[in-house]
């Protein structure tokens, strides 16, 4: 058979899954479209929740990132899971127990202020949106390198497959197709992170083969990738850059991250649909331990790749002469199809030059060879999705791989989606525009908000705006300068009320989002930034995907100071805040 | 949704399990900034003389280490936090 009818049929095979659950989990009230009826078990909703937070961001492209970067790259592994701590220490069970089934719905009534619930949606929402136009064009890619067919039709399929469960299960039919996404990324992921593991160091276990010995050298691996890429101009994968600038934009960037993560709303909201308080707590746990299940693999994945790239193109050793064009193996020549990797002759020798052409230490020895630049361009996206080639792997593992890819992506798209239309249909319809809505009423809004949020990400996703990248810095900013303080302080002080609250979000979002518009243009329009968006030429020295971490400091402060002198929080409000901090009594406050 | 705490959360029992509550976050979220912005990045230098499987003992806090004690923490957290809250009557029947 062959691939592309393997490809064909796993990844119809795994779609007709998806349709499957959906059927079956159909949402027949507003509790089970917004919070799956509140019955998810702890362990299936931490399933659905790592597949609803691993996008096609950590499938795709985190291990690519890792492989180039080394150890900076860290600051991604620490930030994308430290956040679960503080989700399950100080948000998940309080917010469970408040019971209602949007973020903004909390932030609404914990401040007693309609400017609050509507300035928490507008940062939902656009947090949310510039997300999934990352997924959509994930979607696009993923099926136009698999089933070759155009990105555009690719993406028709995706947002069709999304909208029938999404549209028609609601939280409960994503929850159910998010367990089996999961299956299906972390199997994908796992199988070929294993052989390369093996083949390289001899252990099955990528994450511990990572500190194991490298078997063609028997010394350890990292060492290994150390010494390669340094005789090519390489800085070393392992060495930290110890000017304080670069350790506290790391610092800064990894906390940002970590708070983006709490805040972010569409993983808030799996919290809701467990049965209890200590399920919510559980809940983060079982999320984090089949996050980690990636996460611990994801660098042993980088740095195998980046090894075995050097040693493709070197089959000799660095100070040899690299492999000739003409006998470079097929993945290369599957890629270049795409452009995401890319040979291009600059010296003329027929062989394929792979180093650091910017290093200036390595200037003269590239000379003296004859060498007139990198000749070998590599996207960070391909090396998850080429890595079976790489190693050689059966065509279904390939398969496999494309299936996972869709299913990351697909799994965080209908969690997005999910949390912007139920934002319209639950904080804005029902809370503003029309109070008396019934619940059959409410239902219909919500599916409708739904289709329409699928039509405008398609949208988006085919006509993805030039600055698709760079939002990703203001979803986190956003979420860790507005969202996640608010919540904290609704949770753990009395005194912050509805004013000190307003102006703290609106202080955080001002800062983060002019802070970003200063270094990355305003409104993304390239040239109109006033600093370079780089370590030693920012404003205070702080790259602007470091800055929500700042922006929440400038919120929380901004937020007491206007409390403090402002009237105090009404007593109903106290209440309702010591009410939130005790289990008891959970269940009945759901009975919405 | 406030009709059967408002009594008993305002007792002293009330406020100690409070207190007990806050003294274990900030007992874990010391240990939760201490291996990642600790050991991952700030005091890696102090840590490089440890080596581990080719690199120093910081470099794998900073890529699996911080995650693994991450997950501890969680499940630390809901162990102890389920054992308060029977201990203070407070957990769900």
């Amino acid at each position: 058979m062959d691939q592309y009818t393997l490809n064909l049929l796993i990844v119809g095979a795994t779609f007709a899954l998806y349709i499957g659950i959906a059927i079956w989990a159909r949402a027949g009230s507003t509790s089970e479209f917004y919070a799956a009826g509140r019955g998810v078990h702890p362990v299936t909703n931490g399933m659905a929740t790592a597949a609803d937070w691993m996008s096609a961001a950590s499938f795709i492209s985190m291990a690519g990132l890792i492989a180039f970067a080394g150890y900076s790259a860290s600051a991604y592994l620490m930030g994308w899971t430290g956040g679960y701590v503080l989700l399950a220490l100080l948000l998940a069970p309080y917010l469970r127990k408040f019971g209602k089934f949007t973020v903004p719905e909390f932030i609404g009534d914990r401040f007693y202020s309609r400017t609050a619930r509507l300035v928490a949606v507008v940062c939902l929402i656009v947090a949310s949106v510039t997300y999934v136009i990352g997924q959509m064009t994930g979607v696009g890619v993923a099926f136009s390198r698999f089933l070759e067919v155009d990105a555009s039709t690719g993406l028709f399929i995706g947002a069709a497959i999304v909208f029938m469960y999404a549209v028609l299960g609601g939280m409960k039919g994503i929850t159910y197709t998010q367990v089996a996404q999961y299956i299906v990324l972390i199997t994908a992921y796992t199988i070929p992170a294993v052989f390369i593991s093996l083949q390289l160091t001899g252990n099955p276990i990528p994450g511990l083969g990572l500190f194991s010995n490298d078997i063609a050298s028997n010394e350890p691996l990292l060492s290994r990738l150390n010494e390669v890429i340094q005789e090519l101009g390489f800085a070393a994968y392992t060495r930290q850059d110890g000017s304080p600038a670069a350790v506290i934009n790391m610092t800064l960037f990894t906390l940002s991250l970590m708070i983006g993560t709490a805040g972010l709303p569409h993983v808030i909201i799996r919290f809701f649909t467990v049965p209890r308080v200590a399920d919510a707590r559980w809940s983060a746990g079982w999320a984090l331990v089949f996050i980690a299940l990636l996460y611990v693999t994801a660098p042993a994945v980088g740095a195998m790749a980046r090894l075995n790239i050097v040693d493709t193109i070197y089959p000799n050793g660095t100070a040899e002469a690299p492999i000739a064009g003409d006998a470079r193996p097929d993945w290369m020549k599957n890629w270049e199809v795409t452009g995401l990797l890319n040979w291009d002759d600059k010296n003329q020798d027929g062989l394929i030059q792979y180093y650091n052409d910017k290093s200036e230490g390595f200037a003269a020895t590239a000379e003296q060879r004859g060498w007139k630049g990198n000749e070998l361009a590599v996207n960070n996206d391909i090396l998850v999705l080429a890595n079976p080639e790489i190693a050689h792997l059966p065509g279904w593992v390939i398969a496999l791989v494309a299936a996972g890819g869709l299913a990351a992506a697909l799994s965080t798209a209908a969690g997005l989606l999910l949390a912007i239309s139920s934002a319209i249909s639950h904080d804005v319809v029902k809370a503003t525009i029309n109070p008396n809505i019934s619940e059959r009423g409410e239902l219909l809004a919500a599916r409708i908000s739904m289709a329409v949020a699928i039509a405008v990400a398609t949208y988006l996703g085919l006509h993805p705006p030039g600055f698709a990248a760079q939002t990703v810095a203001l979803a986190f900013g956003l979420a860790a300068a507005t969202i996640f303080p608010a919540l904290m302080m609704g949770i753990f002080s009395k005194r912050i009320n509805d004013r000190g609250a307003v102006a703290g979000m609106l202080a955080g979002l001002l800062f983060t989002v002019v802070y970003i518009f200063m270094h990355k243009g305003w409104f993304f329009l390239p040239g109109t930034n006033q600093f370079p968006d780089t370590i030693q030429g920012s404003l205070l020295g702080i790259q602007s995907t470091a800055i929500g971490a700042v922006g929440a400091v400038i919120n929380f402060a901004v937020a007491y100071f206007v409390a403090a002198r402002t009237a105090d929080t009404p007593q109903h409000i106290k209440d309702l805040v010591e009410s939130v901090r005790v289990p008891r009594g959970a269940g009945a406050a759901s009975a919405h | 949704m406030a009709e059967t705490t408002h009594s008993s959360t305002l007792t002293s029992e009330g406020e100690a399990y409070w207190k007990a509550n806050l003294r274990l976050i900030v007992g874990c979220l010391i240990v939760w900034g201490l291996v990642s912005f600790g050991f991952g990045i700030l005091l890696r230098p102090l840590l490089s003389g440890i080596a581990v499987g080719g690199t120093d003992l910081g470099f794998w806090f900073a890529q699996q280490g911080s995650i693994l004690v991450f997950l501890v923490l969680i499940f630390f957290y809901a162990i102890r936090m389920n054992s308060l809250d029977r201990h203070f009557g407070v957990d769900e029947e």
